[in-house]
């Protein structure tokens, strides 16, 4: 078990090295987002509560700003499958799930860096912020991320190094998983069948907690279920991941 | 074939029985490797030497845990490759044909970070890290991204990578393609002074025949699979002998000459057109009787040639092709002629 630990320990410290040296990397990871928080976000109108539409729309963009980053993150393990760098590092002592597990959770670390980006962004503007909210918001996001960071990984071992096999599949997947979870627009009142999707996508639960959480409320239900969402998204790319890992070669 | 017996040494550094490697692709089955007899022992320097496909990077790939067997066994430092997986890769450095450092990363990053991954503390792994550095000459390049060196540079690093936990035995997958003649000489005086000084058995795989003929103890030649040849270089070249090749003005005479050289003990001969060639033991030592007894016969030849065999002679001798061939595209020189030869005509 220790062998494990200091087996991811080392796959997520080697992780990070690049994120601490090219930080601005974090920065243009997030440049999609930022033009939707900045482009979308002024055609919203107020709520209906009188509160500004950035409360509705900036816990939306957060979760957005993890799902890109995080499946994104795949093309870095793609990248040293063609390089070789992955291929020595199946034939080192390092254990197959220490190899997925510290590369999946590395993805909290650029996850938050860009939350507090965008947080400390939108707070000059009529954005009420609620730290304690955002923290466990965060808490949320992290889980979220190492589950989409893994599945992403996952992808990257499927697609065995060929780029358009792993961007097609991302790309394809990314915005139905956004739209559905009701990033941008709210699902009250869509048709019958775009509910349903979206009831079954786990990040729309993970969008709701985010909202109520950003909000500065804690309605158990919502929460719990948000965590729930993650959770089972954690579960599946961890288990979907260590199992592509174990049969890379 | 002839095989090598290593008495002095008590276990062997590698063992095989029957390995075998089959690929199945759109329910075709080939036969990448196929029941492979092999041992090699502690401390040898063994080139695994064979045309693209021919098995060479699927033996290496079996034996260093990469990949499964399909039937048969193998065992590297004392453990087998399946059953004990984990201990092998412990004992093995692997220098694999890409570049074990990543892209992203600076290269001293990569060394200690391999350190902590063979289990050394963080204080050993960098202080390996700087004594590698200094070994390699990679002392100017080492804090820099590994994308920004020189193919050389990263091969150096790659060879240092594989290197930290000083491993019992050392595989390196066609170490020197991609790297210019000056870097491939840098990288084969590098690897026959790793062997040297540190004694570890080193297996490496290539196709080039300079490289197997340079460095290696042992040359292991690969075709189909298969393995054709298991001798040092120069015996594998001696028993071949060399080659005279006479020139006559017109085949008539090429013809006759022929005739009188199938008297030679123990030589084959061959006509083509107006040059006719011996394949014989000690060839460059007869060479000056059998131009006098041709003289005397009344042949005597208008050019004379001998060669000392080559690997790739060897390879000819035993699969009818040459390994020349075999993968190595013209060059672009003698494309141009063809092509200002076609416009001219």
């Amino acid at each position: 078990m220790s062998t494990f630990v200091n087996d991811t320990v080392n796959v997520m410290t080697r992780e990070l090295k690049p994120v601490w040296r090219e930080p601005m990397a974090v920065v243009f990871a997030m440049i999609q987002p930022l033009v939707f928080l900045g482009l979308f976000a002024p055609l919203l109108p107020d709520m209906a509560t009188g509160g500004s539409a950035l409360q509705w729309f900036v816990p939306g963009i957060v979760a957005m700003t993890a799902l890109m980053g995080a499946s994104f993150t795949g093309s870095s393990l793609m990248e040293e499958m063609q390089s070789g760098s992955h291929e020595r590092q199946l034939v080192s002592p390092i254990g197959r799930p220490a190899l997925l597990v510290g590369r999946a959770l590395k993805e909290v670390v650029p996850m938050l860096m860009q939350v507090a980006i965008i947080v400390a962004v939108v707070t000059p503007f009529s954005f009420d912020l609620h730290l304690d909210g955002v923290l466990v918001a965060a808490l949320l996001l992290s889980l979220f991320s190492v589950g989409v960071g893994a599945l992403s990984f996952a992808l990257a071992l499927a697609s065995k190094g060929q780029d358009w096999m792993f961007w097609t599949v991302q790309q394809t997947l990314l915005f139905p998983t956004l739209l559905t979870a009701g990033v941008l627009l709210p699902i009250d009142g869509a048709p019958r069948w775009l509910e349903v999707v979206s009831a079954l996508n786990p990040m729309t639960y993970v969008v709701d907690a985010t909202r109520v959480l950003f909000a500065g409320t804690y309605p158990s239900d919502v929460v719990a279920q948000g965590f729930a969402g993650a959770a089972v998204v954690a579960a599946l790319g961890l288990v979907v991941g260590v199992r592509a890992m174990r049969r890379s070669s | 074939m002839t095989h090598h017996t290593h008495s002095d040494h008590s276990s062997p550094a590698i063992v095989t029985r029957g390995l075998t490697r089959h690929f199945t692709s759109r329910k075709q089955t080939v036969e990448a490797v196929q029941g492979l007899d092999l041992e090699i022992g502690q401390g040898e320097l063994v080139a695994f030497l064979g045309p693209n496909g021919a098995g060479k990077s699927t033996t290496l790939r079996m034996l260093t845990t990469l990949i499964p067997p399909t039937s048969g066994t193998a065992s590297v430092a004392g453990h087998d490759v399946v059953t004990g997986q984990k201990d092998v890769r412990r004992a093995i450095g692997f220098v694999g044909q890409g570049n074990g450092a990543g892209h992203r990363q600076l290269g001293r990053d990569e060394l200690i970070s391999q350190g902590r991954a063979y289990g050394l503390s963080h204080a050993e792994s960098r202080e390996r890290a700087a004594q590698l550095i200094e070994d390699l000459d990679l002392t100017a390049v080492a804090d820099r991204k590994v994308s920004s060196l020189s193919g050389g540079q990263r091969r150096r690093l790659d060879i240092a990578m594989g290197l930290v936990h000083v491993p019992r035995v050392l595989f390196l997958d066609e170490p020197s393609t991609g790297l210019d003649p000056q870097n491939r000489a840098n990288l084969q005086e590098l690897v026959r002074r790793l062997h040297a000084d540190s004694g570890s058995t080193v297996v490496l795989t290539t196709h080039y025949l300079e490289e197997a003929d340079a460095l290696a103890d042992r040359v292991i030649v690969v075709d189909h699979g298969r393995m054709i040849a298991d001798d040092s270089a120069a015996r594998l070249k001696s028993g071949l002998g060399d080659l005279v090749r006479l020139g006559y003005d017109d085949p008539s005479s090429a013809a006759r000459a022929a005739a009188r050289l199938g008297r030679v003990p123990e030589s084959r001969v061959d006509v083509d057109g107006d040059a006719v060639s011996l394949r014989v033991k000690d060839g460059s030592r007869m060479v000056g009787e059998l131009l006098a007894d041709l003289t005397a016969d009344g042949v005597p030849p208008t050019r004379v040639e001998v060669a000392r065999p080559t690997l790739d002679d060897v390879f000819l001798d035993l699969t009818g092709r040459s390994l020349r061939e075999t993968q190595q595209a013209p060059s672009p020189d003698t494309d141009s002629t063809e092509i200002n030869n076609e416009v001219a005509a």
